[in-house]
This record gives structure tokens, C-alpha cells and sequence, in this order.
């Protein structure tokens, strides 16, 4: 056994050995026409009944409340009453549903001046003023409630999503078994379809808000604990022993010298927390839950497009503030206050946020309740800014919105009928579908599954080795089994056409944005933000351009996938040693032999990272693209949401998820031994 | 207990830094180098040292950046966990007490200044240095007098509300002293305490700490590169090299009868006549006869009078005026020409 390992790993017998494969590949696509049915797919009959046997499993472990079996579900079904009990109390408060503690709404813009308040503690007037357009636009568009909605489930998801995870960061930080255990399953849950997510938090926890607020915290874990681990492996061990010598029992040196000291990685993992939360919580729409994202889905199905993209844009801001002023959190240090500085001045802000929200909670109530005021809002000459404010201060009520979801309907209509646009958009549609989508389609749907599975292990024991060509071979073995391989191969089909274009555009935009620093740093500042957006928002731009077509889908993955594609090549290609590129100037390289013998090559590994990226985000994409119409695996999941049958789901999900770790797996290891072989790590 | 037992004693204490210290100690052949451990892949951290420090003894530890110092402190205070041999604090061996135990001995008996301070980085100066007090679970404000009382000892007077990064190296350096000061250990190690302080700062420290060892009697272990301020502080030296302890003696012992090639090497290059006393270079079997020289003063401090005294032996009285014996006026000039031993 030790031998057979060894021969593959040996670096001399690698090209031998990937030629031989793929070789073979080749030849049974060949010969495809003469082979054997059972070496082109896997024949029905061969196939375990894995969906069943999931079902049994899960079905014995959920226990059944009809027949009183006692099982996972009587837990989950009591915390979902809590859960519920503290959404309703959530929800109560910021958009006034009628329940428990039964006090009224806070008024949009208390909310609103109390948290630009804190904005500008935090980031100072830039950020109070984002904090401001966020709230003006929100409530004045007519959206308080959608966003209320969701923000309800980040209240409580964000929050959990941090604790729990920093528990589990924490305790896979103090045992060693627990880490080795947790890392592939974070690995697995990153790369899990969010469908995946769903079904058993619906199963387990009643549709709507609880459901969606359980999917959301899972959805979110990975990157806390992460964070939390690394952050409590970094203490400095001084740190470490003077706690040890001011003589900490083990939870003092807990609480009070690891957790502070790990506070940036701690409050970098609840950033992320927070904006996994947002761009989860979009997606249970799909489950029934209302708010920004479900609305979203609701105009962009009937091809509404005004109010589709109002609704983006809220949605848009949201993240960016909620991304921004988390960030800001984390970099803000303790500033120290003078002696004898008096107690107000050192709750500066938190007094100046209670002072505002109490003045502004007694104009509206003023206000409020001289309603209704009768206002004409357009056009805009009649409008009385002061007046218009005092209404609208407590709420903002439906015939007040100053939603232009009309006109910007109007507009994009028709600069989209316009013919140059129509021209632009139909030969795009019609290039890219006829010239690249349906060839490569057919092409992949062509090969046999065993020729296809001989392929990727070539490929990728020739990128990273034995290990990943063998977990290539397993994978595919698997997805081929669990019996979708024709939707598995139409959605790498998505994920590869996808990647594929947008490193064609991507890379030459990221090569000249890295020969200046200046705009490096810009484009770096884009990536950064587009990246805050939920996946969700970018199927907007796709479905106004192109309607619903394949077309919309790979586009959608596209834009999306583009962000790692351009950032990790832009950096790649400013981390080559300047002595290296001095060097290619001395010896009279013109700029494109430096480019592609000097920094393309010192740069590949960061840009295989991105490629990774781009992978696991297309992947991500691929399955929200669902909501346009595709015929594969995404669009079956979204039928298994219907019902109750976990292992129909789960066969599905895992599909996708054995595929993406496929190419992680052999992709980051690729980049792995690049590194160590050019010296770069 | 008798107050004359050694505070700290160290019987042939072995720390080694790899993979299975234990296992490879307890198969090591006799005789194994420093080296020849390193070959195996396994780092003497410290090597086979044996050492005691009495009741309000200052022991200054020296040695080349990677002998050991740091390493052997940390074995005295159980931050490491040693891998063979004993050590025994009060008579106690701490490798037998449990957590508990452990702490309590920290929280009332020990201090430590740490090399790079070891700062808690989101606790203000005052925070920082009433942090052990916290810890054992004293009140906030007899907790707030102590570390003020502290820090107005070092000098950081006004600086209470300061976070670490806002300090210099030198103002944090001393936050971590007042810090390990608060609890008034009994047994105090000092990790190169004084390393980032401007010489003025740190003359002003080094008489600050002699009054303090004078008034409450500390036990301190104290590690230092510098020559001048050993031979200010110290009533032993030891010196390290590899790991292991090759001398440990008093000052003048160290300059005028080097155990070791490394120890005499080591102590070269320092000016052995403001090291040497009258009192060690005097011979009880010499009787000379005439004005006498105080046994504690330094030759160098005797230079003017050993010039003009044309005697060749010169009597030397202890501080209560007996005579203790004779010194020869050659050696003592040979000890200030700097060709003696
Ligand atoms: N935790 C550890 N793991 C492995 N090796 C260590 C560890 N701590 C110290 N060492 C090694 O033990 C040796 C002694 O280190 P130590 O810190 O005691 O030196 P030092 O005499 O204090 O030096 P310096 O004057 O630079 O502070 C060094 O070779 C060091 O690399
Ligand atoms: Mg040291």
C-alpha cells in the first residue's frame, strides 16, 4: 500500500501517470458511440437508494410528534416556542407586530438617529452620513417595514451566531480533537448549497421567521469560529504568562486575558457574522419569509423592475452600513480620557444618542398624531421639505412614500428597448448562448460519466498531487452515484463558463489596474464593497439586462465571481518582490516579458487562490440563480423544499458539495506547493 | 522553617524543548552535550542546574542572548513545567502542588517583570497594574490605593488612564514592574526589568530597588546583560552559558577566580578594580601594622591612597574597625593595572 502511494507521489512519475488517465478519458469519450451503456452513465439500477437511506437515518433520529416518537424534533420544537417568543418581541419593537411586550414601533427615524449617532462615534461623519442616507432612503422609499422584517432575523441570528460560534471557536481552541474534527466540517458547511441549510431548519423548526432565523445562524458559524480560533492562538504568550502569574484560575485567564486580547479576530468574525446573516436572510425567501428578500424575488418575477431596484439599492446600503460600522468597531481603539474628566464627558456619545432619540421620539409623537397631513409630493416645486419631514417623522405611510418606483420603471424600460441597447443585449444573448453555452453544454453532457470521472482526477493529481487526485476520484464516484450526474454536469457547466469569462474579463482589467498604485487601491476599495453585497443583488443587473434566459444565469455568476477573480489577481501581482521586476528591468524585459516571464508566474499562486474564490462563489451563485429557471441541481432542490424528504435534498446538496471540494481541495493545494517552490511563503 | 533555608533551591533541574522531553532525558547517555542534545533534535533550554538563593538574596543572572535565563526564571515560577529535577520554593516542591495551590503561591508570594513586558493591551496602566489584585479578588477600591501607590512609585504618576500602545517602551517597561509590585511578593523575578529605560531613568530605578531590597528584604532573582548593573545589585552572580550554570558566585569572586575559560572570558573586559574589594584581597595571615584600609571599599576607590601608601602590605579593617588581615600593596596595584588573575 505504502509503495502504490508512493509511486504517485513520486514528481517523475506524475506526468506519466496524468497522461495515462487522461489518455484514457479521451478514449472512452471517443468512443462513446460503441461503449457499454453502463460506463456512459451509471445505470439505474446500480445506483443505491441513498435518498432512502438518508431518510431512514434522519427520520430515526428526528422522531416522529404524530406517533410519539421521541426524537430530535420535541427538542427543536420547544426552543422554536423561545425562539418564536423572541423574534415576536424583536418584531414588536421595530415594526410594531402585535405581541408581546405590546409597545408601539420605535419610529424610523429614533432608530435612525440613535444608530447614526453611534456611526459617528464610530467612523466619524463619513460613516454617520452613510448611516443617514441608509435610514432616509429606507423609510422614504416606503421599505421601513420590508427592511424591519429582515433586520428582525439579523437581530437575532447575529447575535446567536456570534455566541455560539465563538463557544464552538473557543472550544476547538482548547482541544485539539475538537479542531481536527470541526475543520472539514467548516470546510463542507462553506461550501453546502444554502438549500441544504433550509429544509432541516423548516423540518425542525416551523416555516417562516423561526426557521429562517435557525438557517441563518448556521449559515453563519463557520467564519466566527475560525476567527475565534486563530485569534486566541495569537495571544502573545508574555501576555499568557503574566496572566498566569497574576494568578488567573483558568476562566479569569479565559475572560479576562485571552478574550480581550483576541478582540480583532473576535470582532472580525462577528462582521462576517453579521454579513452572512444579511446575505442568508435574503435567500429564506424561499422558505416564506418576508421582507427585502422576498419582496426582491416577488418584482423581479414579474419584471417590476423600479421597484426591483429600489429594493436592491436598500438592500445594498443596509450591508454596506452594517459592513462598515462593524469594520469600524474593529479597528477602534480605547482612547484614554483625561484624570478628572467628568462623567458626562466620558459617555459623550451615549448620551448624545439618548438625547437625540428622546428628542426625536417626542416630535413624533407631536407629529404623529396630527396625521393625516395632507401633502402633495410631486413635482418636486410644491414641495414643502419641513412640513413633508413633520409628517412623515413617525411614520412613513403608504400614499407618502416618495417611491419613484414608477418613473425609474418607465426609464429603464425604455433605455432598455432602446435600439441600440436591444442591439447590444440580444447579440450578447445570442453570441454567448449559441457560440459558447449550448456547444459546451452538449460537449459535457456528451462525455461519459466514467470518462469524466478519469478526467478530473488527471487533472487534478497532476495540480496537487495524490491525495487531491484521489479525493477527486472518490468525489465523482459519489456524485455519479447519488444518480444527478446530467443536473451535477449542467451546473459545473454554469460554474465553469462562468469562471471562465470572467477571468477573460477580469484578468486584463486587474493587470492594468495593478501597474498604479492609486488605481490598484481603488479597484481594491470596489472589490471590498461589491464583496459586502448580498450574492442576491446581483442577479438584478443580470435579469434587467437579459431578461430571463440562460444567458441572465451565467452573467449573474459571472459579475459575481468576477470580485475574487480581479482582487486576488491584483494582488498577486503586487506581492512580487520589487527586487524581482528591478531585476527583469535591468536585464532589458519590455513590459510584456516582464509581465508574463517575471510577475504573471511570481503571481500565480495568489490568483490560484483567487480561482478558488471564484469556484466556491460560483458554486454559491449557481444555485441562487435557481430563482431565474435553470434545469440543474439548484432548481431540483428548490423542489425538495416542498416536502419533508431530507435525503432528496441532501443527495443534491452534497452533489454540489463533493464537486467544489474537488477543485478546493486540489486547487489550494496546487498553490501550496507553487509557494514553497518559488520561496514565497 | 528556619529563616536561614534557602527560598529557592534547585536540585540538577532539566528543561528540554522537543518532542518528548521526558522520555529523552530519562534515556539520555551521561555525559550528553548541549550540542549533541541539539543533534537529536531537542533544545537544553536549561541544563542540569543547581542553585540556591537565601532569604533576601538578589541573584543576578547573566549570559548570552539564548543561554538559558529567561527559561531557568520561568522553571522557578512553574511557567514551564520542568523536565527533570527539583525545585522547592519555602521548602515546598512546586511541581507537587496542585492548580489551586499554584495559584495561591502566585497571588501572594510572586512577582514577575517580563522581558517584553507582557502588557494587557485593552487594560489601561492603572487597570494593568491592579490587575493581580483583581485576580485575587481584592475590592476596587483598596485595589485602586494599592496600584496608584505603585504606579507613583515608578514614576508613571498621570499616566494612570494611558493604554499600553500609548506608552513608550520605557513607560511600559515600568508599568510591568508596578504591576508585579502590587501583590508586595516576597519572591520577585526580574526579566531584564531595565533593558528599555534611558540610563538616567534607570540609575534612579536601580537605587529605587536597592532601597526597596534594603527596607523589605526581597528575594530576587534578577536577569541583566549589563555588567555594571549586576555588580551594582548583585550579592551573586551566576552565569550561564548553554543552558547550564558555569559559575555562581559573589562578584569579586567571579572577576578574581573564574571557574570556567567562558566565565573569565565573559568577565574580561570589565574593570576588575572597581570590583575587587580590600576586604577579598586581604590575607588573615599577613599582619601589617599602621593606618588601615575599610575591607568594603573597592580598589579603585582606593586608587589615590594605594599610590602614595609606599607600604608593601596594608592592613585592612572590617566596618566595625577589626582588623581582618593584611593586603599586598603589589597585588592590589596589579588588580588596578588590570593584569591581575
Ligand atoms: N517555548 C520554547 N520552545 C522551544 N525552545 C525554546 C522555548 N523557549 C526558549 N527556547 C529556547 O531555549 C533557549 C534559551 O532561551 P531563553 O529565552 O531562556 O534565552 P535567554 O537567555 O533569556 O536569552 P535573551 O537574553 O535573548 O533573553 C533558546 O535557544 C530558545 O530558543
Ligand atoms: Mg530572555
Amino acid at each position: 500500500m505504502n509503495s502504490f502511494r508512493s509511486y504517485f507521489e513520486n514528481p517523475r512519475n506524475i506526468p506519466r501517470v496524468f497522461w495515462v488517465l487522461f489518455g484514457l478519458a479521451v478514449l472512452l469519450t471517443i468512443l462513446r458511440p460503441v461503449l457499454p451503456a453502463g460506463l456512459v452513465r451509471i445505470p439505474e439500477a446500480l445506483l443505491a437508494p441513498w435518498r432512502d437511506w438518508i431518510d431512514v437515518a434522519f427520520n430515526f433520529i428526528r422522531g416522529d410528534m404524530e406517533s410519539g416518537r421521541f426524537g430530535l424534533i420535541y427538542i427543536t420544537r420547544a426552543l422554536t416556542g423561545v425562539l418564536e417568543f423572541v423574534l415576536n418581541a424583536v418584531a414588536n419593537v421595530l415594526y410594531g407586530k402585535r405581541r408581546w411586550p405590546n409597545i408601539e414601533q420605535i419610529p424610523w427615524s429614533v432608530l435612525g438617529i440613535g444608530i447614526t449617532v453611534m456611526a459617528y462615534y464610530l467612523g466619524g461623519w463619513r460613516l454617520a452620513l452613510l448611516s443617514a442616507i441608509t435610514f432616509l432612503w429606507t423609510a422614504l422609499v416606503g421599505q421601513w417595514k420590508l427592511a424591519m422584517e429582515t433586520m428582525n432575523v439579523i437581530l437575532v441570528a447575529a447575535p446567536m451566531g456570534f455566541i455560539i460560534g465563538g463557544l464552538l471557536g473557543i472550544w476547538s481552541w482548547k482541544s485539539k480533537r475538537v479542531e481536527e474534527t470541526i475543520k472539514p466540517l467548516l470546510l463542507v458547511m462553506q461550501v453546502l448549497p444554502f438549500f441544504s441549510y433550509l429544509l432541516p431548519a423548516v423540518i425542525f423548526f416551523k416555516v417562516g421567521p423561526t426557521a429562517a432565523t435557525v438557517a441563518t445562524i448556521a449559515y453563519s458559524l463557520p467564519p466566527m469560529i475560525l476567527m475565534t480560533t486563530i485569534g486566541l492562538k495569537k495571544v502573545s504568550p508574555e501576555v499568557v504568562e503574566a496572566g498566569k502569574m497574576a494568578g488567573c484560575t483558568r476562566w479569569q485567564m479565559l475572560r479576562y486575558v485571552y478574550l480581550p486580547s483576541a478582540r480583532t479576530e473576535i470582532l472580525v468574525g462577528l462582521n462576517q457574522v453579521i454579513m452572512l446573516c444579511l446575505a442568508m436572510v435574503v435567500l429564506t425567501a424561499a422558505i416564506g419569509m418576508p421582507g427585502l428578500g422576498a419582496k426582491l424575488l416577488a418584482m423581479m418575477g414579474s419584471f417590476k423592475l423600479g421597484r426591483s431596484f429600489e429594493i436592491g439599492v436598500t438592500i445594498v446600503l443596509l450591508a454596506v452600513t452594517l459592513d462598515r460600522m462593524s469594520k469600524a468597531w474593529v479597528t477602534k481603539q480605547p482612547e484614554h480620557f483625561e484624570k478628572g474628566t467628568p462623567w458626562w464627558k466620558r459617555h459623550f456619545y451615549f448620551l448624545l444618542a439618548v438625547g437625540a432619540m428622546l428628542v426625536t421620539y417626542a416630535l413624533a409623537q407631536l407629529f404623529g398624531s396630527m396625521k393625516p397631513v395632507e401633502l402633495t409630493l410631486w413635482p418636486i416645486s410644491e414641495f414643502n421639505l419641513p412640513q413633508y419631514m413633520a409628517g412623515v417623522v413617525d411614520e412613513v405611510h403608504r400614499n407618502e412614500s416618495l417611491s419613484q418606483s414608477k418613473p425609474i420603471d418607465k426609464a429603464m424600460r425604455s433605455f432598455l428597448s432602446w435600439d441600440g441597447v436591444t442591439a447590444v443585449t440580444t447579440s450578447i444573448r445570442y453570441f454567448v448562448n449559441v457560440y459558447i453555452l449550448v456547444p459546451t453544454e452538449k460537449a459535457l453532457l456528451y462525455i461519459p460519466t466514467s470518462a469524466f470521472i478519469l478526467g478530473v482526477t488527471a487533472i487534478c493529481y497532476r495540480l496537487g498531487g495524490y491525495i487531491p487526485g484521489l479525493l477527486a476520484f472518490i468525489f465523482f464516484c459519489i456524485v455519479a452515484q447519488f444518480g444527478y450526474w446530467d443536473r451535477a454536469m449542467l451546473t459545473l457547466h454554469s460554474v465553469f463558463t462562468a469562471t471562465a469569462i470572467a477571468f477573460i474579463i477580469g484578468s486584463p482589467m486587474a493587470i492594468i489596474a495593478a501597474r498604479k498604485e492609486k488605481w490598484a487601491n481603488r479597484m481594491i476599495v470596489v472589490c471590498d464593497t461589491l464583496q459586502t453585497f448580498p450574492s442576491y443583488v446581483y442577479l438584478l443587473p443580470a435579469v434587467m439586462l437579459f431578461g430571463i434566459s440562460p444567458v441572465t444565469v451565467i452573467i449573474s455568476i459571472l459579475i459575481y465571481t468576477m470580485v475574487p477573480v480581479i482582487r486576488y489577481t491584483i494582488e498577486g501581482l503586487r506581492g512580487v518582490p520589487p527586487e524581482l521586476t528591478e531585476a527583469a528591468d535591468m536585464s532589458g524585459a519590455t513590459r510584456w516579458q516582464k509581465l508574463f516571464k517575471v510577475q504573471l508566474p511570481l503571481a500565480m499562486p495568489t490568483i490560484a487562490v483567487g480561482l478558488n474564490q471564484a469556484l466556491v462563489f460560483a458554486f454559491f451563485m449557481v444555485i441562487i440563480a435557481e430563482f431565474i429557471g435553470t434545469r440543474d441541481l439548484g432548481q431540483e432542490m428548490r423542489k425538495t423544499l416542498a416536502g419533508t424528504h431530507l435525503g432528496w435534498n441532501f443527495v443534491l446538496g452534497f452533489s454540489v458539495v463533493f464537486m467544489a471540494l474537488t477543485f478546493d481541495t486540489a486547487i489550494n493545494a496546487w498553490a501550496e506547493k507553487r509557494r514553497k517552490l518559488l520561496g514565497l511563503s | 522553617m528556619s529563616d536561614n533555608a534557602p527560598v529557592i533551591s534547585a536540585k540538577n533541574v532539566w528543561k528540554l524543548f522537543g518532542a518528548e522531553p521526558e522520555k529523552y532525558l530519562a534515556n539520555m547517555p551521561e555525559g550528553h552535550g548541549f550540542d549533541d542534545i541539539r543533534a537529536d533534535g531537542y533544545i537544553a533550554g536549561v541544563k542540569d542546574v543547581s542553585i540556591d538563593v537565601n532569604r533576601g538574596e538578589m541573584l543576578v543572572i547573566m549570559g548570552l542572548s539564548g543561554s538559558g535565563k529567561s527559561t531557568l526564571v520561568r522553571c522557578f515560577s512553574r511557567l514551564h513545567e520542568i523536565t527533570g529535577g527539583t525545585i522547592e520554593i519555602d521548602g515546598q516542591d512546586i511541581m507537587a502542588l496542585s492548580d489551586k495551590d499554584l495559584i495561591d503561591l502566585r497571588r501572594s508570594k510572586m512577582g514577575m517583570v517580563f522581558q517584553s513586558f507582557g502588557l494587557l493591551p485593552h487594560r489601561t496602566v492603572l487597570e494593568n497594574v491592579a490587575f493581580p489584585l483583581e485576580m485575587r479578588g481584592q475590592d476596587g477600591h483598596s485595589r485602586r490605593e494599592r496600584a496608584l501607590e505603585v504606579i507613583k512609585l515608578v514614576g508613571l504618576e498621570g499616566r494612570e488612564e494611558y493604554f499600553p500602545r500609548e506608552l513608550s517602551g520605557g513607560q511600559q517597561q515600568r508599568v510591568g514592574i508596578a504591576r508585579s509590585l502590587a501583590i508586595e511578593p516576597d519572591i520577585w523575578f526580574l526579566d531584564e526589568p531595565f533593558s528599555a529605560l534611558d540610563p538616567l531613568i534607570r540609575r534612579e530605578m536601580q537605587d529605587e530597588f536597592l532601597r526597596l531590597q534594603d527596607m523589605l528584604g526581597k528575594t530576587i532573582v534578577f536577569i541583566t546583560h549589563d555588567f555594571d548593573e549586576a555588580l551594582r545589585l548583585a550579592d551573586r552572580i551566576a552565569i550561564m552559558k548553554d543552558g547550564a550554570v558555569e559559575q555562581c558566585d559573589t562578584p569579586d569572586q567571579i572577576v578574581l577566580n573564574p571557574a570556567t575559560e567562558y566565565v573569565r572570558k565573559f568577565t574580561e573586559e570589565i574593570d576588575k578594580a572597581r570590583v575587587v574589594t580590600a576586604g577579598a584581597l586581604a590575607d588573615a595571615s599577613i599582619t601589617a601594622k599602621g593606618a588601615t584600609v575599610p575591607a568594603q571599599a573597592t580598589i579603585k576607590e582606593l586608587a589615590a591612597s594605594l599610590v602614595a601608601d609606599k607600604r608593601a602590605e596594608i592592613p585592612v579593617a572590617a566596618v566595625d574597625g577589626t582588623v581582618v588581615g593584611g593586603m599586598k600593596r603589589q597585588a592590589a596595584l596589579a588588580v588596578l593595572l588590570g593584569d591581575a588573575a
